[in-house]
C-alpha cells in the first residue's frame, strides 16, 4: 500500500475511520487490479456515456442559455455566493490536514463576503489579503494516508475515485444549500449545477477538441490534477505514472 | 520574438540600490555608476535572456500583450490565434520530443515515415488545445514563481499563475530542455494537467487495439474534424 505522507495524526476516532477505508480500499485494490489502473473500466464507462449525454441534452444548453442572457456581474455574484459557502468546508479541511492558519483565513474570509460581500456576492476577503483556498475531504483523506482505490465515474456526479467519493459524505453535511427543503432546494441545486457547468463550458470545448477517446483523457486529467491538488502543486516529477490509482 | 536587455537590466541595476530622495550629488552619483554598470552588463544581461525563465516571461509578455492589442483575437478569430502562436510559439517548443513522450516504448516500433506523420499530427493537435486555452486570456496578471534553473542545467520546469478573481490562482508549467544553445518547451501543464502526457495511456490503448498505423489515422480525422468545425464557426 502506498502512502501519500505519512499520517500527521493518530489515535482520534476519524483517524480509526479513516484507516478502516483504507483497508478496505486497499484490499479491493489488489483483486481487481488491471493493466491500465482502471479496473472498474467496464462499469465507468456507460456512466461515463449517461453523464456526457445528459450534459449535452440538458445541463450544457441551459448554461450555455445562462451565459447567453445573465448578465456578467450577475452571474459572478451567483457563483460567489456557492464558492463563498464552500469556505465553510475548506476552512475545516484545512483544520483537519493540520493547517490552523489556513483555516482561520478561510473562515475570516467567509465571515468578511458573508457581511461586507453582502452574502457572499461580492469578494472583499481577496483584496484583504484573505486568498481563496479549496480543500475537500478526499484531500484529508490522502492526506492521513488513505489511497485512492479505482478511478470511479460517478452518475450526475462525474470522475472520483472510492476515496474521494466517500470524502463528498462529509461535504454534503458541510453545505448549507442542503438544509434547504422543498422546491427551494431544487431551485438552488439547479442554479449551482447551472452556475458552475456555465464557468466550465471553454474548458469543456476545449476537452472535446483535445480528446481522441474521450473517456481515457478526462480520466487521465482529473487524476493528473487530483494528485496535483493532493501534493498542492508539487507532485512527484518522476512518479508520473502514480496519477492513475493503485498501480504499483 | 523581440528581446529586451535594457528593461530586465533595469530591473537588476536599479533594485540593490538604495531609494535617492531629491535631486543631489548622490543622485547625479547613483546615475553615473548606473551608467556604468549598464554599459558593464549589457552582454551579460542579452545570455542571461535566453534563460528558460527569461524566455518564457518574454515569451509571456509578448503573447498576452499581442492579444490585448488584437480584436480579432478577441472576437474570437482561430485563424489569427493560430498565426501569433505558429509566429511566437512554435519556434520555442520541441513537438519531436513531445510526441515521443506522449508515444512512450510505441515511438521506437514506428517506421521512420510514420514518426514523422505522428509528430506533425501530434503538433497540429498540440497547438489546437494550446490556441484554446489561450482564447480565454482575458487580461488576468500572471506571476511567475522563483526560477528553478541552476546553470549547467539541461531540464528545468518554469513555474507561472494566472491570478483569476475569487478562484485559487491557475498554475501553468512549461517543462523545457536545452538543445544546443537554445532552451525549448516540450510539455506544458495546467493545474497538474499536461498538454502531452495526458496521452500517453490513449496513445497506448489506441496502438494495442488498432496498431501504429491505426492511431494516425485516427489523429488525422481527429485534426480534420477539428479543422471543419472551425471553419464553420
Amino acid at each position: 500500500m502506498r502512502h501519500l505522507f505519512p499520517s500527521r495524526r493518530s489515535g482520534s476516532a476519524a483517524a480509526t475511520l479513516a484507516l478502516l477505508i483504507a483497508t478496505a480500499l486497499s484490499g479491493c485494490a489488489t483483486t481487481g487490479e488491471s493493466a491500465s489502473g482502471d479496473p472498474i473500466e467496464p462499469a465507468n464507462r456507460p456512466v461515463f456515456e449517461f453523464n456526457q449525454g445528459l450534459d449535452h441534452q440538458v445541463v450544457r444548453p441551459v448554461a450555455e442559455g445562462y451565459e447567453a442572457q445573465v448578465p456578467a456581474p450577475v452571474r459572478s455574484c451567483v457563483r460567489n455566493v456557492f464558492s463563498n459557502l464552500g469556505d465553510i468546508f475548506t476552512s475545516v479541511n484545512q483544520l483537519l490536514q493540520g493547517e490552523p492558519g489556513k483555516a482561520v483565513s478561510d473562515i475570516s474570509r467567509f465571515g468578511v463576503n458573508t457581511t461586507v460581500g453582502v452574502l457572499g456576492c461580492f469578494d472583499p476577503a481577496s483584496s484583504m489579503g484573505l486568498a481563496k483556498h479549496k480543500r475537500d475531504f478526499g484531500e484529508t483523506l490522502a492526506l492521513w494516508g488513505v489511497p485512492p482505490g479505482p478511478y470511479v465515474v460517478l452518475p450526475l456526479l462525474g470522475p472520483s475515485t472510492v476515496r474521494d467519493a466517500f470524502g463528498l459524505v462529509p461535504g454534503w453535511f458541510f453545505d448549507p444549500t442542503n438544509y434547504v427543503a422543498g422546491p427551494a432546494a431544487l431551485a438552488l441545486k439547479g442554479t449551482q449545477t447551472v452556475s458552475a457547468r456555465s464557468s466550465n463550458l471553454k474548458a469543456s470545448d476545449l476537452i472535446d477538441s483535445a480528446a481522441l477517446d474521450p473517456y481515457l483523457f478526462t480520466r487521465d486529467a482529473f487524476l493528473a490534477h487530483r494528485l496535483d491538488q493532493i501534493y498542492d502543486g508539487h507532485p512527484p516529477i518522476a512518479d508520473a505514472d502514480s496519477a492513475r490509482p493503485d498501480v504499483n | 520574438m523581440t528581446l529586451s536587455p535594457t528593461h530586465a537590466l533595469r530591473e537588476r541595476a536599479t533594485s540593490p540600490m538604495p531609494e535617492q530622495r531629491g535631486f543631489g550629488f548622490a543622485t547625479a552619483a547613483a546615475a553615473a555608476v548606473l551608467i556604468v554598470l549598464l554599459a558593464l552588463l549589457a552582454p551579460m544581461a542579452l545570455a542571461e535572456e535566453l534563460a528558460p525563465d527569461a524566455l518564457i516571461k518574454s515569451l509571456t509578455a509578448d503573447v498576452t500583450a499581442a492579444i490585448r492589442q488584437d480584436p480579432a483575437i478577441r472576437a474570437g478569430d482561430a485563424r489569427r490565434l493560430s498565426e501569433l502562436v505558429e509566429a511566437k510559439i512554435v519556434p520555442h517548443f520541441d513537438f519531436n520530443r513531445a510526441v515521443q513522450i506522449a508515444m512512450g516504448p510505441n515511438w521506437r516500433r514506428a517506421t521512420p515515415e510514420q514518426q514523422e506523420e505522428l509528430t506533425r499530427q501530434f503538433k497540429t493537435l498540440v497547438l489546437r488545445t494550446y490556441s484554446g486555452a489561450l482564447a480565454a486570456y482575458r487580461d488576468q496578471a500572471i506571476a511567475f514563481g522563483p526560477p528553478r534553473a541552476h546553470p549547467g542545467d539541461s531540464e528545468v520546469t518554469v513555474r507561472s499563475e494566472i491570478n483569476q478573481p475569487a478562484s485559487e490562482p491557475l498554475a501553468i508549467e512549461y517543462d523545457m530542455e536545452k538543445t544546443g544553445a537554445d532552451w525549448k518547451v516540450y510539455d506544458i501543464r495546467v493545474s497538474g494537467i499536461s498538454l502531452v502526457a495526458t496521452y500517453r495511456n490513449t496513445f497506448s490503448e489506441e496502438v494495442r487495439n488498432h496498431g501504429i498505423e491505426g492511431l494516425i489515422q485516427g489523429l488525422a480525422t481527429k485534426n480534420r474534424q477539428a479543422n471543419t468545425a472551425e471553419k464553420q464557426t
